[in-house]
Formats: structure tokens, C-alpha cells, sequence
């Protein structure tokens, strides 16, 4: 892994998010608990809508469009509703956010 | 032949090391031991109980002077080692050198000092052996006030002592909860009720910017600009290994002294062992992990196979009257399932983590009796599938049996409590179940049990259903969401009656099922607790939907329309010219007049919602919460002044009332109008609040619609004056936003509550108006601001944009 760092941690909202944008399209960057991550593709499989203006809550998020509920482990949307975004491997060093650059269309780590 | 060993550090992991050495042999070394405090090993972890008086340094001691000379160690007690000589083998100490065959280094770890201005001023203290706890005791005989800084372990044993020593004591800690490593929300929450209970002040997300001072410390300012006085400044933020000796040695440090798994250093005749190292990447600092090392270490020494391995380790802090415990991982994570209990009349909170049907991790606030039970289930690895059913009850419930929790339940003693609030006790449900009570409601009326804080209610209907067998139907009153069992009047009730005034608080005390909420529940306590606590809350942007939150309407194409107000649906060329400048600088796409008569520039990109708002703030325009759940419009015709029908100023009285009410969260969002006659140009009989101006004055109609209902307006009041109208209007705001389910347009509301109700309230009880409107002004003193002037703030702004852009990244 190539591990990029975006940010710190405390430039995202408690159970809240903040985008990204790479190369393989615009990723929402949660922040679940003061010091648990997750990244996820932004845009919602039903109708496009942004992941990352969604509420937080426990490991997953809800489309602020029509409320479908996406789990950030796995991407997989919940209950009735079908579909899945993708998930990028990030991780905290100190308070700093890293990010796998490989995985979201980087080759070189900066 | 005896090797001579020196020991740099006579702390809680040398001394462990030199115990298994003299227990294996004792002639095997000739040991010296440097120590930079001027005295032996004592149990540093006590030092807790001597601040606060509950133990003196004597009951602490582990090695005493006798104690080192029965056993021949050489002692060279305050005395620093400056320098270690590995050419020579030799170790240099303030008053001279030593040799060494073999050298331990155990030095333990610095405290760190944040570097702000004033950190040196006597006064400022740190938490680290005796001498600092002296001082600390002796600061406080003169009373006084102490700031700690830091919410963690260390921090919060000081301000405990402090306290117990008769000072006034504040804890600052930099995030949101307090112990934050090693407790959840939850119990950070509880450990704060507890420690503001006993009287010391907990301020969170508290920055320290300076200490302050002259000749001592006097005060400690914050980041953002608050004051404190402090006669005593204990600060607690952390440690960091003391590596000097070798990184000046050469040796290989990362952020600690880097060890294999026998604890040797890169020199293989130098080991390290204690908070000083580092292994696998890890520090430590507990003793638990320091005890282990100090075995591997003397078992090396002596030639024997041994490896060090970490393992998991547990938390409690050492305050008495605050029961927690903390280990494992209990962050949540892929595959991790959490079991949630919570029994607020007694103040408890457990949590435990699975993960692939083992427990990995296990958080307790208030009993944690079981908690050495569950930290053997953790670090066994132990299977605990079949048990998950009652685990968390703990290991009284296990062993044979159906693993059902209604098993449980029945396996309960008649005098087992059940309702904590009410002390009701098993046996009194089934005798009332008995004599005719099948359901809760009636239970209730009989036993009182869960009638007040009702989180029991989930135990009385399991009572219920064991007593009642199949005869048992689970009622159906509509709970919030699956988090809670509760409905929205018994949150909004329990918010009230028992003072909840943050998140964690609802969470904890009313049972939630889940860690956070969801969705659903969410935004529905955020404005519970907004609009019963103005003062004491602080609104939580993450817990409202996107809109409310970026403070415009999102668009299908993820744009953003932006609605500056019109109050009354008045506006000037001036405003017009600068809405039209707006418009044609951000390409604003489609410019539409509304029907709550004001201008919407839709297809505004996201990024520009700040650089937007400050230009109309600029021409005097704020939002227009066009996309709140709170006020939005005021419609008027033009009244008097112009219309020759118009019987009173129907545009100056909207503008009056706008200007009252904008600004303020509802339930749901709220329209009203002003019409200046009957002929009701504005369309006022279809509104939440409407208003039609006849000759004798006002007619006040409420609860309409227009929307996916359409329904008139009924009549609330007829009044003479303007006054009135603002004061009914005002009173009919407060009792809806005070008492309305989250997402009840008035409408449904008045339907629920009836409207004589509503009458009785605003208009016939003239004290009840009174205080109604004086409540809705106090929220108003909070909310009446500008959302706009404050998101255009730079640093408000910035969190509109992306955090990073790795499209420039990949072009490099
Ligand atoms: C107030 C307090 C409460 C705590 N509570 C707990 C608890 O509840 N549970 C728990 O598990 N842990 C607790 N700890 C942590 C625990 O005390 C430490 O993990 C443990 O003491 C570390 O042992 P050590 O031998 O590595 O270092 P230390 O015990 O710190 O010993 C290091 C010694 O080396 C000496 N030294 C340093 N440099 C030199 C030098 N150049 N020359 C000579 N001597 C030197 C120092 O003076 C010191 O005496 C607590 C710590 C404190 C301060
Ligand atoms: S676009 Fe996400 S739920 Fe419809």
C-alpha cells in the first residue's frame, strides 16, 4: 500500500465527513468515533447522492437524498434496499489520516 | 563468575527485574542500581491514593534501604546517569563511573510538557513520582484553585486528589470526552457526571493557549480566549520514553528504545525494559506489560529461553466512588458486533465487542464486579457463542441452561428489582399479572413499574411474557426508531424530567440500543434538546440533515439553491442589484421568484456557498431558512398604505413579526401570512399562522395547510391590537416547538392536542403566555443569528471544500 496523507483527523466533524477528491472520482472520508476512519465512494448507487453530507451514526452513514443506509465496512447498502459503494483501505497514524493511494488510481505515495 | 550488572533506573520494571534475579540466584550479579529520584523503588501507581490522603509514602514503598542492603545491591540514589560509554563498558553517573558486563536501561518515561508560554512559572506541576505529588500537596494546603490539564488516567487521579484536599478544581481536556483512549462516549459521559457530582468543573474541547502569570501561575487562558484562575497548574497530557542515555549512545531508538523479544537493545550486552522501550512498535504504560518484560529480561540474563509477548491489557482508574473499566479494543470495526446494558437508575453502562463470537474488547461505567470475568474472556481468546444471549449479564448467568434471555428473566428470584425508579420487584408484577393486569399499561397503574423512567419497560414485558405465556402480545406504541423502545412524547418528557441535556446523556439514561442513533432519532433528540435546554445545549450540525446542516437546499444535481430573506416579502433595488450581481458572478443558472415571496438562485456549486452568503451579507441580506425546519416565511399583500380595500398595515405588521420569529427551530418548518382584508390576497387561512386584517382589529387562524393536505385555518383569536397578534403569535410558536413530535407540521399537532388545548395554553391563561413568550425569547437570544455570516468565516468556510485533492497528485 501507498499510504497518502490527506489530512487531520480533526479537520473532520465528529460523525461527520469530508470528500476528497482523487482520480478515481470523489471519496467521502468518515469520521465515526473521535478516532475510528473509514473511506467510501461519495456518491450513492440509487441517485447519485453525496455520501458525505449524510448522517453518521455507529459504522454507517445514511444518503442524505432518500435515506438509504450504507454500512462502511463493507459498502453494502442495508435492510430492503440493494447496492454497494466501494470502500478504500485509510488508516490514522497519530492524527494524521493516510489513505491508500493505490487503491484510489495513485502509483507513487507522496 | 559474577558478572557485574548495572541498572539505570530504579523503577516499577527494574525492580521486578531484580526480584527474579535474586529469587533465581542471587550470587549471579553484582548489581549497581542509578536511580535520578533520590530513593528506591516504590509503587508509582499508588501515588494516587497518597495525593488524595487515603495512603502515605511508607505504605507505598516496595524496596526499602534495609531491603537493598540485605540483598547487596549497590545503590547510587540521586544520582544521574549523564552518559553511557559502550567502547568502554563503562556507565557515567554524576559522581563517577561504573563498569558493566551488562547494562539495563529502565528509565522510565518523561512527562510531556505542551509548550505554550508560561509552562515554566512555579506553580505549574507535573505528574510523574513523590516529589511532584508533594508539591502538589503542599499547594493545596493553602487551598485555592487548581487547573488540571489533561482528561485522562493521571489527569483525572490529580483533580480527585486536589479535590479531596479541599481545592477548587477544573479539568481541561482537549477532545470531547474525558479519558478518551480508554473510554467510550458512554462512560466518558458517566465518568463526567461523577467527577462534576463530587464538584470539579470538566471543561472538553478545552485548548490550553497560555498559562499565565508574573513571579507564579496565576491563570490559564484558552484558546479561545476564556479565562481561568489557578493557583496550581498540574498538567497531564502525556508521557514520552526517556531515551536520552541512548540515543546518545547510539543505540537504536525509534519513539522508544527498540527491543527484540529477549529486551535486548541493538547493543546485545545493553537490554531496556519498562516505559523507556519500544517492541513491535508498541509502548507501554501500564505495569502489567512492564512485569512480563521484566521476567523475559531476567530469564535472559540467566541464560534461559524466554520471549516477550504482549498481551491485552485492562484500565481502571484509581478514584474512588468511580467504578470503571476499560480493555481490550472496543473500537468498532469490521465484524465487530456490540451488546449494549444500561441501567440508568443505577448509573451503569457496560459494552461489550465481539468479533468472530469472541469477546475482544469490554467497556464498564458504575459496576464492573464482573469485569475481571470478562477480561479473562478477552484474554483467553475464549469462545463465548454460546453464552452471547446472556453473556453480558455476566458469569452468574452462565452455565447450563437454555441461553434465552427470557430464561434469564425467569430464573430471577421474586425479589429481584426490576423497576429501579419505583423499587418494584419481581414478585409484584406477577402478583399483579395474577389479579388480572395483562399488559403493561395496566401494570402501570398497578406497580408503578416502568411508569417513570421507562427503561425498564423491556424487562416488564419479559416478565409479562414468561408469566403469561402465549396469552402475552407485545404492545404497539410506535417507538422513535430501532434504536429506542420509546416513543417521541416519552423522550421529549424524560428530556425534560430528568434534565438530559447532551446526546450521550439521552443515549445513556433512556437505554439506547445502538452506540449513537441513527438517522432517524438523531435529528429528532438534537432539536428535543435544542429546544428544551436554549442555554445549556449546544445544537450538533452532524446530527441534522444535509440541508439544515449547509444551511441551503440541495438539489438533484447535488447544487445548492440559495434564498436570502425578504422580510414581510419586501425588498429594495439595492437588494435586488446585489442578488442579480450574486447571480451572474456565481453562473446561477435558474433565478425563480418563490411562492413565500422572495428570490431562489438554484444550481449554486457547493464550494461557493460561502464566497455567495458573504456577498448578499455584504448588501445586508441574511439567510432565508428556506430550508430549515423552522421559520420560513412571512407572506403579506400590501395592505392600507397602497390596496383601497386594505383595512390595516399588513405589510408592516409581517415585517414585525419576521423579524420576531426568524431564526428559530420547529418541530417542522412553519409559514405564516398577513392578509390586510378578508379578500386574503396572501392566502393567510391556509397557513401554520395566519393572519387577516378586518376593520376591528386581527383574526388569528392557526394549523392550516396547503401542502400534500390541504386544510383552512382555525380560528384561534381575534385581537385589536398588533401587540397581541405578535404575543399570541409568539406564545403559539413556543407551546408547538415545546411540545410537537419532531416532523408534526402544526397541523397534526393541533389535531393530536386538540385546539381548546391550545387555547387554554396561549390565549385564556395570560402568566402561562407570559412565560411562554419569555421562553421563546430566551431560545431567540441563541438562534436569532445569521447561519450565513457565520458559515462564511474562513475556517467555517473551509470545511466546504474537499479536504484534499489528490487530482493534482496524479498530474504531478
Ligand atoms: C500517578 C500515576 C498513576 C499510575 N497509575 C497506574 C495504574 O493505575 N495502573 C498501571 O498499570 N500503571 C499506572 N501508572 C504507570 C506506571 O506507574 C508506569 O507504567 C511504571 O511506573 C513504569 O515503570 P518503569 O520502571 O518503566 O519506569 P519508572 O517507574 O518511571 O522508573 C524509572 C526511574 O528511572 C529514573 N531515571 C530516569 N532517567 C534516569 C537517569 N538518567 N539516571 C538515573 N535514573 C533515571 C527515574 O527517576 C525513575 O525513578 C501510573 C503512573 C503514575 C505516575
Ligand atoms: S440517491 Fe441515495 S438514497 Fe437516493
Amino acid at each position: 500500500m501507498s499510504w497518502i496523507d490527506i489530512g487531520h483527523i480533526d479537520d473532520v466533524p465528529l460523525r461527520g465527513a469530508r470528500m476528497v477528491k482523487t482520480p478515481v472520482g470523489c471519496i467521502a472520508v468518515f469520521r465515526t468515533a473521535p478516532e475510528e476512519i473509514f473511506a467510501a465512494s461519495n456518491s450513492c448507487p440509487h441517485k447519485g447522492g453525496p455520501l458525505s453530507e449524510g448522517i453518521v451514526h455507529g459504522q454507517k452513514v445514511t444518503c442524505p437524498l432518500h435515506n438509504w443506509v450504507f454500512d462502511l465496512n463493507t459498502g453494502q447498502a442495508q435492510g430492503a434496499d440493494e447496492g454497494q459503494i466501494d470502500v478504500y483501505p485509510v488508516r490514522l497514524d497519530g492524527g494524521r489520516i493516510l489513505l491508500d493511494g493505490a487503491s484510489v488510481g495513485l502509483r507513487r505515495a507522496s | 563468575m559474577t558478572q557485574k550488572l548495572v541498572i539505570i533506573g530504579a523503577g516499577m520494571a527494574s525492580g521486578r527485574v531484580i526480584e527474579h534475579l535474586l529469587d533465581a540466584d542471587p550470587a549471579a550479579f553484582d548489581i549497581t542500581l542509578f536511580n535520578a529520584e533520590p530513593r528506591g523503588n516504590y509503587n508509582r501507581i499508588m501515588l494516587s491514593p497518597v495525593l488524595s490522603g487515603e495512603k502515605t509514602y511508607e505504605d507505598i514503598v516496595t524496596h526499602s534501604d534495609d531491603w537493598y542492603a540485605e540483598n547487596g545491591v549497590t545503590c547510587r540514589f540521586g544520582e544521574h546517569v549523564v552518559k553511557i560509554d559502550r567502547d568502554r563498558k563503562v556507565v557515567v553517573g554524576q559522581q563517577g563511573e561504573v563498569a558493566y558486563d551488562k547494562l539495563i536501561i529502565a528509565t522510565g518515561s518523561a512527562p510531556f510538557v505542551i509548550p505554550v508560554q508560561g509552562r515554566d512559572l512555579p506553580g505549574v506541576i507535573t505528574y510523574r513520582d513523590l516529589d511532584d505529588t508533594n508539591a502538589m500537596i503542599e499547594a493545596s494546603e493553602k487551598g485555592g484553585k487548581a487547573v488540571v490539564i489533561g482528561g485522562g488516567l493521571l489527569g483525572l487521579e490529580a483533580a480527585a486528589g486536589l479535590q479531596m484536599r479541599g481545592m477548587e478544581v477544573t479539568v481541561l481536556h482537549l477532545t470531547a470526552h474525558l479519558m478518551d483512549r480508554q473510554l467510550d462516549e458512554a462512560a466518558g459521559y458517566m465518568l463526567r457526571r461523577d467527577l462534576e457530582r463530587r464538584g470539579i468543573t470538566v471543561m472538553t474541547r478545552a485548548s490550553t493557549a497560555a498559562i499565565l502569570g508574573s513571579d507564579r501561575v496565576e491563570g490559564v487562558m484558552l484558546e479561545d480566549s476564556t479565562g481561568l484562575q489557578a493557583d496550581l497548574v498540574v498538567m497531564a497530557v502525556g508521557i514520552r520514553p526517556e531515551t536520552r542515555l541512548a540515543t546518545d549512545a547510539g543505540i537504536e531508538v525509534a519513539r522508544g528504545i527498540e527491543v527484540d523479544a529477549r529486551m535486548r537493545s541493538s547493543d546485545a550486552d545493553i537490554y531496556a525494559v519498562g516505559e523507556c522501550v519500544e517492541f513491535d512498535g508498541q509502548l507501554f504504560g501500564l505495569v502489567a506489560p512492564l512485569y512480563d518484560q521484566a521476567k523475559v529480561l531476567a530469564a535472559d540474563l540467566l541464560g534461559q529461553d524466554a520471549a516477550f509477548v504482549p498481551k491485552e491489557l485492562s484500565t481502571k482508574l484509581k478514584v474512588t466512588g468511580c467504578d470503571l473499566f476499560s480493555a481490550g479494543d472496543f473500537a468498532e470495526a469490521e465484524g465487530r458486533e456490540d451488546i449494549v446494558f444500561r441501567d440508568p437508575a443505577r448509573g451503569v453502562y457496560k459494552r461489550l465487542v465481539l468479533e468472530g463470537g469472541r469477546l475482544v474488547g469490554a467497556v464498564m461505567y458504575g459496576d464492573t464486579a464482573d469485569s475481571n470475568w470478562f477480561f479473562g474472556l478477552i484474554r483467553d481468546g475464549a469462545d463465548v457463542q454460546d453464552m452471547r444471549e446472556t453473556l453480558i449479564f455476566g458469569p452468574a448467568y452462565q452455565g447450563g441452561g437454555a441461553s434465552d434471555p427470557l430464561s434469564a428473566v425467569a430464573a430471577l428470584p421474586p425479589e429481584a428489582e426490576i423497576c429501579g425508579c419505583n423499587g418494584v420487584c419481581k414478585g409484584a408484577i406477577v402478583e399483579a399479572i395474577n389479579g388480572g393486569a395483562t399488559d403493561l399499561g395496566a401494570i402501570r397503574a398497578v406497580t408503578k413499574a416502568s411508569a417513570s423512567c421507562g427503561t425498564c419497560t423491556g424487562l416488564v414485558e419479559q416478565v409479562l411474557a414468561v408469566t403469561l405465556g402465549d396469552d402475552f402480545v407485545l404492545p404497539t406504541a410506535t417507538p422513535v426508531c430501532g434504536c429506542t423502545d420509546l416513543t417521541h412524547e416519552d423522550v421529549r418528557r424524560l428530556i425534560k424530567s430528568q434534565e438530559l441535556k447532551s446526546q450521550p446523556a439521552v443515549w445513556q439514561e433512556l437505554g439506547w440500543k445502538t452506540p449513537n442513533g441513527c438517522h432517524v432519532c438523531r435529528p429528532a433528540i438534537n432539536y428535543y434538546l435544542l429546544a428544551e435546554w436554549p442555554l445549556e445545549y449546544a445544537d450538533d450540525p452532524q446530527s441534522r440533515f444535509i440541508n439544515e446542516r449547509k444551511h441551503a437546499n440541495i438539489q438533484k444535481d447535488g447544487t445548492y439553491s440559495v434564498v436570502p430573506r425578504m422580510f414581510g416579502g419586501m425588498t429594495t433595488p439595492a437588494e435586488l442589484r446585489a442578488i442579480a450581481d450574486a447571480a451572474e458572478k456565481y453562473n446561477v443558472p435558474t433565478v425563480h421568484v418563490t411562492g413565500g415571496q422572495r428570490i431562489d438562485l438554484l444550481g449554486v456549486r457547493g464550494e461557493d456557498l460561502p464566497a455567495i452568503w458573504a456577498d448578499l451579507n455584504a448588501a445586508g441580506m441574511v439567510s432565508g431558512h428556506a430550508y430549515s425546519k423552522g421559520l420560513r416565511t412571512v407572506k403579506t399583500c400590501v395592505g392600507k398604505d397602497h390596496c383601497r380595500f386594505g383595512t390595516q398595515d399588513s405589510t408592516g405588521l409581517g415585517i414585525k413579526l419576521e423579524k420576531a420569529l426568524w431564526g428559530s427551530w420547529t418541530p417542522h418548518k412553519v409559514k405564516l401570512a398577513v392578509s390586510g382584508c378578508p379578500r386574503n390576497c396572501a392566502e393567510a387561512t391556509c397557513k401554520d399562522i395566519g393572519v387577516v386584517c378586518v376593520d376591528s382589529g386581527y383574526q388569528i387562524g392557526v394549523a392550516g395547510a396547503a401542502g400534500m393536505d390541504v386544510k383552512e385555518t382555525e380560528r384561534l383569536a381575534d385581537v385589536a391590537t398588533e401587540q397581541e397578534v405578535m404575543d399570541l403569535t409568539m406564545a403559539f410558536m413556543q407551546l408547538y416547538r415545546e411540545n410537537a413530535k419532531y416532523l408534526d407540521r402544526p397541523y397534526k399537532w393541533v389535531a393530536k392536542v386538540g385546539l381548546d388545548w391550545v387555547k387554554e395554553q396561549v390565549v385564556e391563561d395570560e402568566a402561562n403566555r407570559k412565560a411562554l413568550i419569555e421562553r421563546f425569547l430566551i431560545s431567540q437570544s441563541v438562534y436569532q443569528k445569521d447561519p450565513w455570516a457565520e458559515l462564511a468565516q474562513p475556517k467555517a468556510a473551509a470545511a466546504f471544500s474537499p479536504i484534499a485533492n489528490l487530482m493534482q497528485e496524479a498530474a504531478e
